[in-house]
């Protein structure tokens, strides 16, 4: 369904801060995959999520999905088959409104929008349904303002506004890493619920290998802007920590995996 | 007696003035944009509306909508700088604010226009309503409280009008636009095209409120434009202050129009007091320095508080 073919991206050209990000990265993902992706800080992971996202734009490959060509397509254009939670729980809601505007701003991706009232009744009655399923309360505070959540709570949120509108594909860019590790894990068994329940194709970028085992069908391991581990099936549930730390040393020449990595 | 009577008129230049800082408000607040166009797009809606009336013959009552239309185009402008060219807001708003300047002064064709003789806005009012002697007023007092009426007329029918804007889909995309874009965008949202209108609807109310500032006051001048975003933030953060409860967006517009005219009043009452017309925009400046730091100087005292314990 989605396929990223010879994908090359330097930030900053020309400059001492030029940095060669992707090269040559190739994926190819199935209808229902759900692919968890880990790599090293600068891998190129975040950035090949950002570029299925329409934020960077490749100097050289194409991307298509579902067999449309969407290389050149901007942000707002292709956010229509996206579903997209961030790192950064700020990012994925606005703050200074309410949690059932944030909801009908996200119940509307892909339509068109005009000048007819921002929220309706009906609608109401389906995110306080939605809403109880994330078990958080919130069904009761429709009218509350999201700066006043925490940061869970927003991802949470952020979460079933990714999946309000069905997305072909759902990007989790280490949706998870900033939060304490409870809420982390109930946020990730949310996300795999949620995935699950509506049979959704899903890119999980994570720095925590335990986690990249546990979830998903398939794993893959990139380094240096490329893709140097691919398994999934049978295969990938029988990895352990100590499998995945030794491919990275393997591909690295050695080098240590960042301590993030290990710790996590 | 005398003070009475400048406050009446402070309290009727307050509502004229409110248009323009309602329209800042769009963009300072809601949008997230200084935008220094206003000041441009101010004097525009006066001088356009002054020559169609002294050099055409209009309708004072249509020159109104030209005056808007053309505020939107400024708005449209510096919209375009910013998103299209990528040039940073502040500047793009600079920029069309000092083309803006020559642009007013060709509309002219001079530096002011006078409207002594025309029957302006209120004339024309005043005219349907029986004289001031017989009413037994001045006629000065009749006309400022023509002038009252309408602007509260007008300022009624902005604040419905924008209430109702920011409720539907497209108003609620321009209000989370100004809150987090990136948000915006990953939800389909254009949000270039957002800021542009964001723009265009705040800079067509300053155009229209510069327009109605030029009817009652009876003359347009380029100049007239100058200070006034700083104007119009006064009058939003006096109205902040003064209405911090008030969480209602139709609440938080009244409490703007109730800034506007409270800052007039403070402007009257030290006039009284012998503050010189000269010195006023630095007095201006001061306060809202003064009113913007609020929430900074609050916080450093909490802190201070907190340490202590």
């Amino acid at each position: 369904m989605l396929k990223m073919t010879n994908i090359y991206k330097t930030f900053n050209p020309n400059t001492v801060n030029e940095k060669l990000v992707l090269r040559g990265l190739n994926v190819e993902l199935k209808d229902g995959d759900f692919v968890t992706v880990i790599g090293g800080n600068g891998a190129g992971k975040s950035t090949m999520l950002n570029m299925i996202a329409g934020v960077h734009f490749p100097d050289q490959g194409s991307i298509t999905l579902d067999g449309e060509d969407i290389t050149g397509l901007p942000e707002h254009k292709r956010a229509k088959y996206l579903g997209r939670v961030f790192q950064d729980p700020m990012m994925g809601t606005a703050a200074n409104m309410e949690i059932e505007e944030n909801l009908a701003l996200a119940y509307r991706r892909g339509q068109k929008r005009g000048l007819n009232w921002g929220i309706t009744k009906e609608e109401k009655e389906l995110y306080v349904e939605k809403l109880k399923m994330l078990d958080l309360g919130l069904e009761t505070r429709l009218t509350a303002k999201v700066g006043l959540l925490s940061g869970g709570q927003r991802q949470a949120l952020t979460l079933l506004m990714a999946t309000l509108q069905q997305p072909k594909l759902l990007l989790l860019d280490e949706h998870t890493a900033a939060l304490d590790p409870k809420t982390a894990s109930k946020v990730l068994e949310l996300s795999e619920q949620i995935i699950a329940s509506y049979s959704l194709t899903a890119l999980m970028v994570t720095h925590n290998m335990k986690n990249a085992i546990q979830y998903g069908n398939r794993l893959i391991m990139m380094y240096e802007g490329k893709i140097i581990y691919d398994v999934s099936g049978e295969e990938k549930k029988n990895l352990h920590v100590s499998d995945l730390l030794e491919k990275f040393e393997k591909a690295s020449g050695g080098e240590f995996a960042n301590d993030r990595m290990i710790l996590s | 007696m005398n003070i009475v009577m400048a406050i009446f008129g402070a309290v009727s230049q307050g509502l004229t003035w409110a248009i323009l800082a309602l329209g800042v408000y769009l963009t300072f607040r809601i949008l997230n944009f200084a935008d220094m166009s206003c000041e441009g797009s101010f004097a525009l809606g006066g001088s356009i509306s002054a020559v169609l009336m002294v050099n055409f013959q209009w309708n004072p009552f249509l020159t109104l909508i030209v005056s808007t239309l053309a505020g939107a185009a400024a708005g449209a402008v510096t919209g375009f700088l910013h998103t299209r060219l990528k040039i940073p807001a502040i500047l793009s708003g600079i920029l069309t604010m000092i083309g803006l300047y020559s642009v007013n002064l060709r509309v002219m064709g001079q530096a002011n226009t006078s409207l002594i003789g025309q029957n302006t806005l209120i004339m024309m009012i005043k005219g349907l309503l029986p004289e001031a002697k017989e009413l037994g007023i001045k006629d000065s007092t009749l006309q400022t409280w023509v002038t009252m009426g309408v602007g509260l007329v007008f300022i009624f029918a902005v604040i419905m009008i924008l209430y109702w804007f920011f409720g539907t889909e497209i108003g609620c995309c321009i209000r989370a636009t100004g809150n987090n874009e990136a948000m915006v965008r990953a939800q389909g949202v254009n949000t270039d095209k957002m800021k542009i209108l964001g723009l265009l609807f705040s800079n067509g109310l300053i155009g229209l409120s510069g327009a109605l500032v030029t009817q009652s006051q009876g003359y347009a001048d380029v100049s007239m434009g100058v200070g006034a975003i700083v104007i119009g933030l006064a009058s939003i953060v006096i109205g902040e202050v003064l209405l911090l409860r008030v969480k209602n967006f139709a609440g938080k517009l009244i409490a703007i129009v109730v800034g506007s005219i409270i800052y007039r009043i403070i402007i009257a009452v030290v006039l009284q007091f012998g503050l010189a017309t000269d010195d006023l925009k630095l007095f201006t400046a001061i306060v809202v320095a003064l009113a913007l730091s609020v929430p900074v100087l609050k916080s450093k005292k909490g802190m201070i508080r907190k340490e202590a314990r």
